[in-house]
């Protein structure tokens, strides 16, 4: 490869980055610009000394593309790590205030850094890497736009990076799950675009008449994110050199349209992305098709359908008029029916080689993360009910469903899929260890249950106390109180976490030493080997 | 076209509309002889490596 229209695109890019680096109107901005200029200029001076004028090894337009897959891989696995450690150090910072380290690594900082992190990072690139692996391989098809493919994978990693080093630096939008400022949101749009016609344009020629469900969950994951990325940022920069926008709405608007995206990124990103993944990698990993693939069509129309409106349940007791409320509430409980029919689907899936749970952690991996699909699903449309929600929300109870739900059903479903898939990708007979994986298994569930049941106990806790009155009406606690309560909770929460990142890091050095090409000696799963029979 | 308008449109027409999208998708989905369409279709995945 010559990368030349690369090389000269990027130099273009990169001494406008330098301009702007000179230009911008404030200190920040002007910081960020430095920052993108490096980046560019290393990946410029990476292709250079990546040129070869050798002639390049014709395509086989029949195999597949699984290039950005191994990236997108590995960058899974990288951002991973880096996002669930930035979360065990504000978990720390909750419980030891003096951790915050000023101006750059305080919590006001790093919390969007690690909410991004896991859920854009890692998720998003699990999500890309898997779409592009599943959309291939069950449309019997090449990925669409020869180097499109590479263009997704690279400007997504320039989003992160960007991302990630506006909120250190301090630039932020506010906005949650959405906090990049406008020029960054510009850049996701336009990688959003292509990994659309990437993804489109891979169905359209596929060569299997049917287009396989995971793909419609990928599909409308695709699609929704890039309506309610688009409508969420609709904003006026103060200046085109100025890190600073101003949002097109304002007051209650503003908020419902926050919510109306907050929670469709859980619904689009976090789960029907997902899903796809879990309708493709569980049939995968116990040779099995789908229990019923008429029911996945159900869940599919009846998910998108329902999640849609669910987002003003996390406007209740607001400015937000009430039927609103009550529309959030009541399509949040309907939301039940879809949710357990997927989950049902996915465990049922199973039947009949439930033998795997015991031999096959990769499997007992899944099945976990379609347990606490099933779990979070259920807390969530509860914690929605008005009644409910005036004890929960504010609370911790609210953080420990989320991460029920992200480190639960996200994260152990993407482990599942990237153990699936690392040693296809790189031919290798078995992963490094099975037994690592057993190990990274019950870390990741134990941090999990010490997470969500330390949540449990001072969320309640702490919602009781903010709403505790003496017999004269006035309030027994003060915050502060609250909060002094709080930190025997908070200590617990970060070592429920320190665990789960213990396993994520033990998965990261299995992997490497897969891809390595290494097979570790060791005893194999039992029951997996039959034992010997004496002859007769 | 004011906010009204659109407020009456979205709680009349157009879910009624959405309302019978839905019940067509699961009435179609659920149509005699589509089983075997079905488990056809699920065995996309397991067609291939």
């Amino acid at each position: 490869m010559k990368f030349g229209t690369e090389i000269v695109v990027m130099c273009v890019f990169t001494f406008l980055a330098l301009v702007a680096a000179g230009f911008g109107v404030d200190e920040p901005f002007r910081q960020h610009m430095w920052v993108l200029f490096f980046v560019l200029l290393g990946f410029v001076i990476v292709l250079l000394r990546n040129t070869s004028f050798a002639p390049a090894a014709p395509v086989d337009p029949s195999a597949y593309m699984d290039g950005p897959i191994r990236y997108g891989a590995i960058a899974t696995m990288f951002w991973g790590v880096v996002g669930m450690l930035v979360g065990v150090v504000i978990a720390l910072q909750l419980a030891y205030p003096d951790l915050n380290i000023e101006p750059w690594f305080n919590l006001g900082r790093l919390r969007p850094l690690h909410t991004s992190g896991v859920v854009f990072a890692f998720g998003g690139n699990a999500l890309i890497c898997t779409s592009m692996y599943v959309v291939q391989r069950t449309s019997r098809a090449r990925l669409f736009g020869g180097n499109l493919a590479w263009f997704v994978f690279w400007g997504y990693q320039l989003f992160i990076v960007m991302a990630a080093t506006g909120y250190l630096l301090g630039i932020t939008e506010s906005r949650e799950y959405a906090e990049p400022e406008w020029y960054v949101d510009l850049w996701l749009t336009i990688v959003w675009v292509a990994y659309l016609v990437l993804f489109l344009g891979t169905i359209l020629k596929r060569k299997e008449p049917h287009i396989y469900v995971a793909n419609w969950f990928y599909l409308s994951f695709i699609v929704t994110i890039a309506m309610l990325h688009v409508v969420n940022n609709l904003s006026m920069p103060v200046s085109l050199l100025g890190s600073k926008s101003y949002s097109a709405f304002s007051g209650v608007q503003d908020a419902l349209t926050q919510w109306w995206y907050g929670h469709n990124a859980v619904g689009f990103f976090l789960t029907a992305g997902f899903l796809g993944m879990m309708y493709y990698f569980v049939p995968k990993q116990v040779n099995r098709p789908v229990y019923s693939y008429r029911l996945s069509i159900i869940h599919f129309w009846a998910l998108i359908f329902l999640y849609i409106w669910a987002g003003p349940h996390h406007l209740h007791y607001t400015a937000l008029p009430d039927w609103a409320q009550t529309l959030g509430m009541v399509f949040s409980i309907m939301l039940w029916m879809p949710s357990w029919g997927g989950m049902i689907n996915g465990l049922m899936t199973l039947s009949g080689a439930w033998d795997k749970l015991r031999t096959d952690p990769i499997v007992r991996m899944m099945v976990m993360a379609v347990a606490f699909y099933g779990m979070s699903t259920f807390e969530g449309p509860m914690m929605s009910i008005k009644a409910v929600n005036s004890l929960s929300h504010y609370t911790d109870w609210t953080i420990g469903h989320v991460h029920s739900g992200a480190l639960g059903w996200v994260g152990m479903i993407s482990f599942g899929a990237i153990y699936y898939m690392v040693p296809k990708l790189w031919n290798r007979e078995r992963l490094y260890s099975l037994r690592l994986v057993t190990w990274h298994f019950w870390l990741a569930t134990l941090g999990i249950v010490v997470y969500a049941a330390v949540m449990w106990v001072s969320g309640i806790m702490q919602g009781l106390m903010w709403r505790e009155y003496d017999e004269q009406g006035f309030l027994v606690y003060s915050f502060a109180e609250t909060v002094a309560a709080m930190h025997p909770y908070y200590v617990m929460r970060a070592a429920g976490g320190a665990m789960y990142l213990a396993g994520a890091v033990i998965m990261a050095w299995n992997i490497t030493m897969t891809i390595l090409g290494y097979q570790r000696e060791e005893e194999p799963m039992p029951g997996s080997v039959p034992a010997l029979q004496p002859a007769q | 076209m004011d906010y009204n308008l659109m407020r009456e449109f979205a709680d009349s027409w157009a879910l009624l509309a959405m309302t019978l999208f839905f019940v067509g998708v699961v009435a179609f989905t659920l149509r005699p002889g589509s089983r075997k369409q079905a488990d056809e279709a699920a065995r996309i995945p397991l067609k291939d490596d």
